[in-house]
């Protein structure tokens, strides 16, 4: 595997980038900036927070979707099943 | 002293833009002065402020500014910011206007924001300040 999922979710901020998209999908890179600033307390440059999401594409945690002029930042949980397929968690029977 | 009187934003259409800060915004007419050509001197204030700080929407003729807007909403930075007094409101309002907003009310600590298209080629962001 080329892009590596695990590098890719070793950062505090592209992990706050996905809890972002996790509270809403859909976002432009100026309202996930914001967020980082206002929530997070992470004072990352534009460019900083835009090459973090490019990480994030390569390994397929983040798409981009371009509607008419905008364009969106949408959350895909899907590579990280093969996190739960390498080491499985045992059924605890209840919820946690 | 100094003082800010004027502010502006760059609008495809003058004639379009009129229609969406007064009919649609609320805010209304201070200034409409020919300039030549097809160009006004087009300025609007909110009635709360009749004599306050005029917004110019300004002609986007020059050749940078299609780039410079078309750049500015592909990452969803507004062009400006207005206050309002009751977010969810505004943006229920709106909405029911058909104003497009890429950006529902959104609590970012001190504020709420939203941000909105304004149909003349730019992202406008309203905020209520808390308490």
């Amino acid at each position: 595997m080329a892009a590596d999922v695990y590098k890719a979710l070793a950062d505090a901020t592209r992990r706050a980038i996905l809890d972002e998209l996790q509270d809403r999908d859909g976002q432009s890179l100026f309202e996930l900036c914001t967020r980082l600033t206002m929530r997070h307390g992470l004072g990352s440059t534009r460019q900083a927070v835009s090459q973090h999401l490019e990480v994030l594409e390569e390994v397929g945690l983040v798409t981009v979707r371009r509607e008419g002029r905008y364009k969106f930042h949408h959350l895909d949980t899907g590579p990280l099943r093969q996190i739960a397929t390498r080491w499985p968690v045992p059924d605890q029977g209840e919820s946690p | 002293m100094i003082r800010i009187t004027v502010t502006s934003v760059f609008v495809d259409d003058q004639s379009a833009a009129l229609d969406f800060y007064t009919r649609v915004l609320g805010f209304e007419v201070k200034n409409d002065i020919p300039l030549g050509g097809d160009d006004r001197w087009l300025t609007v204030v909110s009635p709360a402020a009749p004599d306050g700080v005029e917004l110019l929407l300004e002609p986007s003729g020059h050749p940078a500014v299609g780039p410079y807007k078309a750049a500015l909403v592909e990452d969803g930075i507004p062009a400006t910011s207005f206050g309002v007094d009751d977010i969810q409101a505004e943006f229920e309002r709106l909405t029911a206007l058909g104003v497009r907003f890429v950006q529902p009310p959104t609590d970012m600590g001190p504020v709420v924001v939203a941000t909105l298209d304004d149909t003349c080629g730019n992202l406008i962001q309203i905020a209520q300040m808390k308490g």
